[in-house]
């Protein structure tokens, strides 16, 4: 039981499937296709940039309105009877159960024209599209990861001490003050993984913006997922810049997390 | 924070209501097409052919098939692996520890589509050396890489707070090695063992995008079924095998549910 034997076959496991994968990653991003030393990878990424500002920008947004969609919820929830609160846990994992393409692409019927919803706003006499452009995108990526933003809100709110919110009480804060004095405060935590898990998913996701979106939504991971399979090289250069912002952000995240736990 | 239970308001309690609709919404329409006796999304009668000719298609059912073995064996072997790391991990100390850990998590918190690429690289290069090609073995191998890490960190806690002087104990009342760690250390650890074979198995039959680049040429599985689909015209019968799965996670959950609510009773009458 002190052993630390039996940790060895994961750890040649992680060497094998995560060092070892990653390392080519690298190396194919710094080659060309005769395999010599090259930048030619980086410069031909270069011409995505405006897909990667899109990408950023698709996924801030829905980041952005799935924590003002989920932060009011998880603190309803938190409110309601203990059994109240499982089944309503439960009842917003059950669609994460379902096949994400498939969640996808009931969306498609929903919006598409003569869909469900057209059918439905038509006999209020409003005709429109409601695929093809960015909202769409953003939409399905809200759907999509919403439960994630929710879940780690609604723990942390959980675990935070009664006798806090008594205590602000009995020293005269009324209901806003002890939201914004205790319970906003020490939710932060909760919060910057909402963050995380919505953010690095809708940034680097692929199909989502090809079949919700308009010609010109385009995402990086579709980017990836279009180029790979003809140009390594280029697609792996692309994977390792996404993969660098993605850890820049995760570090920044932590930074403003940390920062919080102290304060 | 429960000082005010039951305390929500009727806008709270629509605001709720709206967010199920939301969630819902897309089950609905795909379980609602299921049933309907054309191609289109117009409503022209209720049929049950699309399910007939679902169970017909052995395409699908052989795709069904794939995605249940694979997440199967998976999950199985990600359990294995992960609990021994857990367990080797929790006797090693500092800067060694970090290390690990952190490496640990590198598939947990990169995007999946770099994971995919790069595995596809690997096996790639693997098979011209090995002479393979990619197929069941490289999607399972892929799984088993995503999810092992969740395995570590449910189990990881369990071994931190767990009393280690019952396996002493255990020793010393007569026990062999092994009797004490199969009757102590995997009794205690079951919990987190379970959640994380739970979670493994969620992950593998949800991913799409690690099996669409490790794959190979020949491998088929729900996910890459229903892809191909989608660049099809797609056919109702991808509405009736929603359904249908829809209906078993609905089954699965509720089961669920109601095991957990008789082992909090039990716990309560214990107490």
């Amino acid at each position: 039981m002190k052993s630390k034997k039996p940790s060895i076959p994961y750890i040649i496991w992680m060497v094998v499937f995560t060092m070892i994968p990653l390392v080519m990653i690298g190396i194919t991003a710094f080659t060309d296709k005769q395999g010599n030393f090259s930048l030619e990878p980086f410069q031909k990424a270069f011409f995505y940039t405006d897909v990667f500002l899109k990408s950023f920008w698709i996924a801030l947004l829905s980041t952005a309105i799935s924590l003002l969609l989920a932060y009011p919820l998880a603190y309803l929830i938190n409110r309601m009877k203990k059994s109240t609160q499982t089944t309503v846990i439960m009842l917003l994992m059950i669609p994460m159960w379902m096949n994400f393409l498939l969640r996808i692409y009931a969306w498609r019927t929903l919006l598409q024209h003569d869909g469900p919803l057209d059918t439905a706003l038509s006999l209020l006499g409003i005709h429109g599209t409601y695929m093809g452009n960015t909202a769409a995108v953003v939409l399905g990526m809200v759907y999509e990861y919403l439960p994630f933003m929710v879940l780690p809100i609604y723990t942390v709110m959980g675990k935070i001490d009664n006798s806090l919110i008594e205590a602000a009480q009995d020293l005269g804060s009324n209901s806003f003050a002890v939201f914004r004095k205790v319970i906003l405060p020490l939710s932060i935590p909760g919060v910057i993984s909402g963050i995380t898990m919505v953010f690095v998913p809708s940034a680097s996701t692929f199909l989502v913006a090809q079949y919700l979106g308009g010609t010109d939504d385009i995402m990086i991971g579709d980017v990836i997922d279009k180029i790979f399979w003809t140009d390594q090289n280029t697609g792996a250069a692309i994977s390792l810049i996404l993969m660098i912002f993605i850890f820049i952000f995760l570090i920044l995240m932590n930074f403003f997390g940390d920062e919080e736990a102290i304060a | 924070m429960s000082s005010a239970k039951g305390k929500n308001g009727l806008f709270s309690k629509l605001y709720l209501v709206l967010i199920i609709v939301f969630l819902y919404l897309p089950i609905i329409v795909f379980i609602f097409f299921s049933f309907n006796n054309s191609m289109s999304t117009v409503w022209n009668g209720f049929t049950l052919k699309w399910y007939e000719s679902l169970f017909k298609d052995k395409h699908i059912m052989n795709s069904l098939w794939n995605t249940l073995i694979i997440a199967v064996l998976a999950s199985f072997f990600a359990t294995a692996l992960g609990t021994s790391a857990a367990i080797g991990i929790s006797n090693i100390r500092g800067k060694k520890r970090t290390i690990i850990q952190t490496v640990s998590n590198i598939p947990i918190i990169s995007p999946d589509i770099v994971m995919g690429v790069s595995l596809m690289l690997l096996f790639t290069f693997l098979g011209v050396i090995f002479n393979f090609e990619m197929g069941f073995v490289t999607v399972l191998l892929s799984h088993i890489c995503f999810c092992v890490p969740f395995v570590v960190l449910n189990v990881m806690p369990r071994i931190t707070r767990m009393d280690r002087s019952i396996y002493d104990a255990a020793l010393d009342l007569g026990c062999n090695q092994w009797q004490a760690f199969y009757k102590v250390i995997i009794h205690e650890l079951m919990p987190g063992i379970v959640s994380g074979a739970l979670m493994s198995f969620t992950y593998s039959l949800d991913d799409f995008i690690i099996t669409y680049f490790t794959r190979g040429a020949k491998f088929q599985n729900l996910s890459i079924e229903i892809y191909a689909m989608t660049h099809r015209r797609i056919s109702p019968k991808v509405n009736a095998l929603s359904a249908l799965l829809f209906l078993a996670v609905l089954i699965i959950m509720i089961l669920i549910n109601i095991r957990d609510r008789r082992e909090e009773k039990i716990r309560a009458q214990k107490t």
